[in-house]
């Protein structure tokens, strides 16, 4: 076996995984990563990730984008270059709220993603290479820290005896 | 998750996880039929003579087409609403049904998106042809320039620029976004070569991580949660083109909502055309199911109701206002030289879409095929009456006039079709054509096999 720093355990249905991750984290092991084909649901619950921030994100970004928009158009009509247009004032400020609406959107939709991307270090990487060619098909796989292989690898099987998996190595 | 015997189960067949990705790739993966062949020769012989239109125009300028002092504004604009139109219904599928967790959107939503997409290119060509000089796009654009000036922010036309290039944005996002898991598919499934290489690529590394789903998921529902105020506003911006004019007929506050419902109603009629045709050519028959179909078809009486309701008011309102010009614009409407487009309108959206009560109909796909073909000529020939009826005959008498379009014009509309089912067949044979994650995601809830157990625990 190579030596490594962390153990991989496969599973072909969503059900033995989240026993798995339970047992797994009841006996204090150090799960680092799990990968699956699609978000499992109660994964989250289980393995208690926080819930994300993006939402923070798109809102601030958003604000940006409002009070951008807001203010440059006023900007225009009563500072920069005021026109009379159909005898209306020139701080219309209705007239300024469709473009509000679409650049708040605009803000808030590309920070979000933005920010989605960055969280996750997802970018074209033509060198990447999957753990295993079949997460993104019908395998489900915990990483499990081990600073010692041999020792983890041995405590992990005992600790999932009952749970069906595919391989543990 | 409870679910209802009564229902039939998402996906049909005794479906594996395995089995989904290869059910959904492979007919990508393989090579072409010959009736893809067949499709991509006439869609591109349509957008050849098409771009040979386009050329023509800005060659010649828009004296090529058919308009005069009188109507202005026609064919193209016409055109431009039209598939504007039809881009709702992907959003509609993608966002609105997503935050009100309609799961039977999963099979649907990738096409529907990918329909969108190609939609608004389709619309956001016009403006492009309409200026008469398409290197002057810039100009509807504010930038500093040297005469100090800025567009005029409180026109509808400049808020259609920016709501139509919101839009577009905001839905190749959310598009991407959902495809960058199947990408990651696809790279898996190729063995190596070039392919793998740009597969690799464009999949972002998607790794399939537990916090990477949750950023994926929290994402997507945040992008369909501001997504759903944004198709909204961008077909009541289109609308406001017209409301904000003071030309009778055109001059109403029904105008938003009215336009909103037509759209969803024209796009969902796109949908059927295209998933009917999809399953059956690419083999998905378990994904997209009859229950699927009758679904949309269930909007389509929604929306189509509701469009009716709006054709009704207009006439009421006509009468009711007493005023003697939106009196006589719809009488026009209805009974002057184009009642023949006005007669197609009502027949084909309200007369054929009321049709879907009854269930037999509603579940016949040959039916709902040939019906979706109906709604969007009937939703073409909407925004014909609308626009060219209110036009033609104007407060003053000596400039009444007919107008008639030209084979520039027809070439326009043929081309945009032909671009459009270009984009679509090169679409399923490069990305999956069914969201496969999403899928997955319902196997277990209402997969066929799971809904047999539900049933037999009833009994």
């Amino acid at each position: 076996m190579r030596n490594r720093n962390y153990i991989s355990i496969f599973f072909d249905d969503e059900v033995p995984l989240l026993q798995a991750v339970r047992k797994l984290r009841e006996s204090n092991e150090i799960i680092t990563d799990v990968l699956s084909p699609f978000p499992v649901h109660g994964l989250d619950e289980a393995l208690s990730i926080k819930r994300s921030r993006i939402p923070v994100v798109g809102f601030i970004f958003g604000a940006i984008g409002a009070i951008l928009a807001f203010g440059f158009q006023a900007w225009v009509f009563t500072v920069s270059y005021p026109l009379i247009i159909g005898g209306k004032p020139f701080f219309a400020a209705p007239a300024f709220i469709p473009i509000t609406l679409e650049v708040t959107v605009l803000f808030a939709g590309l920070s979000m993603v933005a920010a989605m991307l960055i969280r996750s270090k997802l970018k074209p990487d033509i060198r990447f290479v999957p753990v295993d060619k079949r997460i993104t098909d019908d395998r489900f796989v915990i990483l499990v820290e081990a600073a010692d292989a041999k020792t983890t690898l041995m405590r992990v099987k005992s600790v999932l005896s009952g749970i069906q998996t595919i391989e543990i190595r | 998750m409870l679910q209802s015997p009564l229902r039939p189960p998402l996906i049909e067949g005794n479906k594996t996880y395995r089995s989904i990705t290869s059910d959904i790739l492979n007919p990508m993966m393989n090579k072409a039929g010959k009736y893809w062949y067949l499709g991509m020769t006439i869609s591109g012989l349509a957008m050849l003579f098409g771009v040979f239109m386009i050329f023509w125009t800005v060659w010649q300028g828009i004296g090529t087409w058919g308009e005069n002092r009188t109507v202005g504004w026609a064919f193209e604009i016409t055109t431009f609403v039209w598939w504007i139109g039809i881009g709702h219904a992907g959003t509609f599928i993608s966002a609105i049904l997503l935050l009100f967790r309609q799961k039977w959107r999963n099979s649907i939503n990738r096409s529907a998106e990918a329909m969108t997409i190609f939609a608004v290119i389709c619309a956001a060509l016009f403006p492009l042809i309409h200026l008469g000089r398409p290197l002057l796009t810039f100009f509807i654009f504010p930038y500093p320039n040297t005469r100090g000036l800025w567009v005029n922010f409180n026109s509808p036309l400049v808020w259609d620029v920016f709501a139509i290039s919101t839009y577009f944005t905001i839905s190749l996002v959310f598009w991407y976004v959902g495809l960058i898991p199947d990408i990651g598919t696809v790279r898996d499934k190729i063995k190596k070569g070039l392919k793998k290489n740009i597969y690799n690529f464009l999949s972002f590394g998607w790794k399939g991580s537990a916090r990477d789903w949750h950023r994926h998921e929290v994402t997507s529902i945040m992008l369909a949660a501001i997504a759903t105020p944004l198709v909204l506003s961008v077909h009541s911006i289109v609308s406001m083109d017209f409301a904000s004019s003071i030309i009778p007929g055109w001059h109403t506050t029904i105008f938003p909502p009215y336009f909103v419902a037509g759209a969803i109603f024209s796009g969902f009629a796109m949908v059927q055309t295209l998933l009917i045709i999809t399953r059956k050519a690419m083999g998905l028959e378990d994904f997209i199911t009859p229950s699927h179909i009758e679904n949309m078809n269930k909007i389509l009486i929604a929306t189509g109701s509701i469009v009716a309701l709006a054709y009704m008011t207009e006439m009421f309102m006509a009468w009711y206002s007493g005023v003697e010009y939106e009196h006589y614009a719809f009488m026009n409407r209805a009974t002057g030289p184009y009642w023949w487009a006005y007669l197609i309108m009502i027949t084909c959206n309200v007369v054929s879409s009321q049709l879907l009560w009854i269930k037999k109909l509603r579940t016949s796909l040959a039916f709902t095929f040939f019906l979706s073909i109906v709604i969007n000529i009937g939703m073409w020939f909407e925004r014909f009456v609308i626009i060219v009826t209110s036009l033609h005959r104007d407060y003053l008498t000596s400039s009444w006039t007919m107008y008639k379009p030209t084979i520039v014009e027809f070439g326009l509309l043929i081309g945009t079709l032909g671009i459009f089912f270009t984009a679509f067949l090169l679409f399923i044979r490069i990305f999956p054509v069914i969201s496969i994650s999403e899928v997955k995601s319902v196997l277990k809830i209402s997969g066929e096999k799971q809904h047999k157990k539900d049933l037999s625990h009833e009994k």
